[in-house]
């Protein structure tokens, strides 16, 4: 069944929220206004993050445990974990584009539960905050954002429960959001409107929030356990008091493998919406990605174990989760395979926003082989807890998820605000970006490969050269925020008007105003059933557009 | 035309191929390999060094490619194509994967028995009266026990490691040595029966390949036969605290007459037939 809105819901709290640009600073229920505020909130906890990695580079440009104490040093490597995945990735490539597009992309007006969308993001920002300032009220948690016990509950118990605490929030306001999007996509497409022909992002938003939804509250569960352990000495992981250490850890990775995939299927997502726009052609073989994503989702729930391969788990354990994770790989290939075979034979225009798309899948496809060796027991053993693992998993969610946010900044700006952002200044930003990455991060395979394991202040002097590339590498990844930061800035102000569709897009959020109305659409929102309909079936969609309001305007 | 195109993909697919293997082949990022383990080890890490140079130079390849080739010409505003799918293409591309991936598993699940992983767990080299009957022990690779597999081997020296916030310690029981640095001889099977006092801890001997969590509350088990001479790092890769970086000691792997020589100085026994 499905529910057309009314245009006009007569909800009068609405008209009581502020105008202009105090309203991204309220309790806002207009899905656009949350996208927008996750998106700045999640850029602001970047920025953060990012600081945080400055010094833990710093410290590693000598060998020595010279820059920071020991403990503050565990603390940065901590809290920059935690603040990247919980609170700039998680949140942005979810929250921010999933409450900007998703409606659009169903033809609805709103979330299914705006008030509980406002909630879910107004839990973060008290989150991030309490996060962060535990630092410097009684030192943060110094246990890794893994926050394996025991030595979760014997360092500090102020900082860790503190830590708990956020991260228990930011796992609600997750929950809240996967909810509100299966109830979304489920329930509130536009009469006429197929799950068949959704944008392709709505498909990943989906699978990520039935993982959401089926592991967050196990990760929930868990840490509310360990503060048991912490505060009123409990013993359920306590080996003193006859817990089981590695008990936590199938119950962390039960969560946190999946939370990868919720790290990095919406970036499948936006990836698949931005290249066929980009290269006038339509998504190649959408019925085998949205197959793909469901794959990714049920084997992302079996495979946690290969976080633990050295933990002592049993030989058949160790099989069992080798074949599982290796499988993944598959259904996730056939996606790469597709976005290269939509780029085959388009007309691409080289902007900022395919390079970051094309990025990538370049940093991703590395990610993703050395993802396989490591499931491959007898290699992991070797290099697990080591720098190889860093590379893999930055390869994984800064070339992969981080490159994807910046393409869809680049692609969905002029939605935003209805400018345009200097291209120029974009391409430097990718081209920055590009190079500090893998000089930051390919030499780290090779430390990993030969002695140097992660987490450490102090390192064997041999490895002082490669670390320091790999610190020249982060310094050219923090200048490259200053062009973009810019751009994006100056653009708001002063930046060249885009028009309503400067890309000639087809997907629903483009037949509207650039930036849309209120409530999305004056007029019944339009039935898309080609979103990716380049090179055939153009006039159908173009005569629907211009009976709307958004006219589809030719930009040169 | 058309069969231009098809011989030039295909040698350039050969060409790719046969780089692929040749790097894979020639490539020298481990350190040296001074365990029975290690060289099978380097020998995965050059079959999986070859599929994914081959599989990122083509997929980089092609992602570039198209970008030059299929960029958009000035003035040129119309639409590519409009592909939507290719049944047998989209086809190859899940099979081909997922025979690569069967061939990767297969390999490294022979791989991995090699290195003694797939035995069943054994206590037999460890001395019983040490050990309570219910404690369940935990394997690490090549955990199986030595002495089971062959007859006629020689019997493995068992060895107690013991971590600590920021220590290892090593515990002979047969000559009832306590040492920090550990003192194997080569091309004699070590069995180690390892447990932490306070944290989570990890033995890890990059030129050995091997690693195994230290746990307090579960002993775990590793076994290995040392190949080459020489001092060869220690290193514990599982964040233990502040000083986990500095929690480092050293293997001396040393011909049987200089492993004897140091185990008879330290014995406290006097009987020392290892
Ligand atoms: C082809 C797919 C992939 C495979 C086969 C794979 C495999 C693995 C394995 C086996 C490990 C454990 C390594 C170790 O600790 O010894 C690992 C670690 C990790 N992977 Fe992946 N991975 C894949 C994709 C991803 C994706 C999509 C993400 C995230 C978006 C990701 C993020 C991570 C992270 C964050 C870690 C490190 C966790 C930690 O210990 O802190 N990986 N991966
Ligand atoms: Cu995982
Ligand atoms: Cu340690």
């Amino acid at each position: 069944m499905t529910i057309a809105i009314p245009p006009d819901r007569n909800d009068s709290s609405k008209s009581l929220q502020p105008k202009g640009w105090l309203k991204y600073f309220s309790f806002s229920l207009d899905h656009k206004v949350i996208g927008i505020q996750y998106l700045v909130c999640g850029f602001i906890f970047y920025l953060i993050g990012g600081g945080l990695a400055s010094a833990i580079r710093i410290e590693l440009t000598s060998p020595l445990s010279d820059f920071m104490a020991r403990d503050v040093y565990n603390q940065v490597l901590t809290l920059h974990g935690t603040i990247m995945i919980f609170l700039w990735i998680v949140p942005v490539v979810n929250g921010a584009f999933g409450n900007y597009l998703i409606p659009f992309y169903v033809g609805a007006r709103d979330m299914a539960f705006p008030r509980l969308n406002a909630v879910a993001f107004w839990l973060i920002p008290p989150a991030g905050l309490m996060l962060i300032s535990s630092y410097f009220i009684t030192g943060a948690a110094q246990s890794g954002w893994t926050a394996y016990p025991p030595l979760s509950i014997s360092t500090p118990a102020a900082g860790q429960i503190i830590w708990i605490l956020s991260v228990l929030l930011l796992g609600g306001s997750s929950i809240f959001g996967g909810i509100n999007f299966i109830a979304t996509i489920i329930k509130l497409r536009r009469p006429g409107l197929k799950l068949l022909q959704l944008p392709m992002y709505c498909w990943a938003m989906l699978g990520t929030s039935i993982l959401v939804v089926l592991s967050t509250p196990v990760l929930a569960g868990t840490l509310i356990l360990l503060s048991f352990d912490i505060v009123a000495h409990t013993g359920f992981f306590n080996p003193t008091l006859g817990g089981n250490v590695i008990v936590y850890q199938h119950l962390f990775w039960f969560y946190s493998h999946p939370a990868v995939y919720i790290m990095v299927l919406p970036a499948f997502g936006l990836v698949s919406e931005i290249i066929p726009v980009h290269c006038r052609k339509p998504l190649f073989g959408y019925i085998t990605m949205v197959y793909s994503i469901m794959a990714i989702v049920l084997l992302g729930l079996v495979v946690w174990a290969h976080h633990m391969f050295t933990s002592g788990t049993p030989p058949w354990m160790r099989l069992f989760f080798t074949i599982a994770t290796a499988f993944i790989a598959v259904p996730t290939g056939i996606k790469f395979f597709n976005w290269v075979a939509t780029l085959w034979g388009g007309k691409i225009s080289l902007n900022s926003a395919i390079l970051f798309s094309c990025g990538f899948i370049i940093n991703f496809v590395l990610g993703g082989i050395t993802g396989v060796a490591l499931a491959q027991v007898p290699f992991d053993v070797h290099v697990h807890d080591t720098y190889f693992v860093v590379a893999h998993f930055h390869y994984i969610v800064y070339g992969g998820s981080v490159f994807v946010i910046f393409s869809s900044i680049y692609h969905w700006y002029p939605k935003f605000t209805g400018k345009l952002l200097n291209e120029k200044l974009g391409q430097l930003h990718f081209l920055l970006t590009f190079i500090g990455f893998n000089l930051c991060f390919a030499p780290q395979h090779w430390l990993g490969l030969n002695g140097m394991p992660r987490r450490v202040a102090e390192y064997d002097p041999q490895f002082q050269l490669i670390n320091q590339i790999s610190s020249v590498g982060a310094l050219i990844m923090a200048i490259s925020t200053i062009p973009f930061l810019w751009n994006v800035v100056y653009s708001a102000i002063r930046g060249p008007k885009s028009g309503d569709n400067p890309w000639r897009a087809l997907t629903p959020e483009w037949l509207t105003s650039s930036p849309p109305p209120v409530e999305n659409w004056i007029g019944e929102a339009p039935l898309v059933t080609q979103p990716y309909g380049y090179g055939t079936h153009r006039n159908e969609n173009e005569d629907l557009s211009s009976n709307e309001a958004g006219n589809v305007r030719e930009q040169s | 035309m058309v069969k231009t195109s098809t011989i030039l993909s295909i040698s350039i697919g050969i060409l790719l191929i046969i780089g692929g293997v040749w790097v894979g082949q020639n490539v020298d990022l481990l350190p040296v390999d001074a365990s029975t383990n290690a060289p099978v080890y380097d020998e995965l890490f050059k079959v999986l060094f070859s599929i994914g140079t081959i599989l990122f130079v083509g997929i980089t390849g092609l992602v570039i490619y198209s970008l030059i080739k299929f960029r958009r010409r000035p003035g040129d505003s119309g639409d590519g194509q409009p592909i939507e799918g290719n049944l047998p293409l989209e086809i190859f591309w899940t099979a081909v994967p997922a025979i690569v991936i069967l061939f990767v598993g297969i390999y490294s699940y022979d791989i991995y028995d090699r290195m003694g992983g797939m035995q069943p767990l054994s206590n037999n080299a460890h001395n019983h009266h040490e050990m309570s009957t219910q404690q369940r022990l935990w394997g690490g690779i090549g955990s199986g026990s030595v002495s089971s597999s062959t007859p006629g081997e020689e019997e493995p020296i068992p060895i107690e490691v013991t971590a600590m916030q920021f220590a290892f310690l090593f515990h002979y029981p047969k000559g009832d040595i306590i040492s920090g640095e550990l003192h194997v001889p080569t091309g004699h099977p070590i069995t180690m029966r390892m447990e932490s006092k306070d944290v989570i801890h990890a033995f890890w001997v990059p030129e050995f390949r091997l690693k195994q969590d230290v746990i307090p509350g579960q002993p775990t088990i590793l076994n290995f036969t040392p190949t080459k001479p020489g001092r060869y790092p220690i290193i514990c890769a599982e964040l233990c605290g502040p000083y986990h970086g500095g929690m480092r000691s050293t293997v001396v792997v040393e011909g049987m007459d200089e492993y004897q020589e140091w185990f008879n100085k330290n014995s406290k026994t006097v009987e020392t037939t290892a």
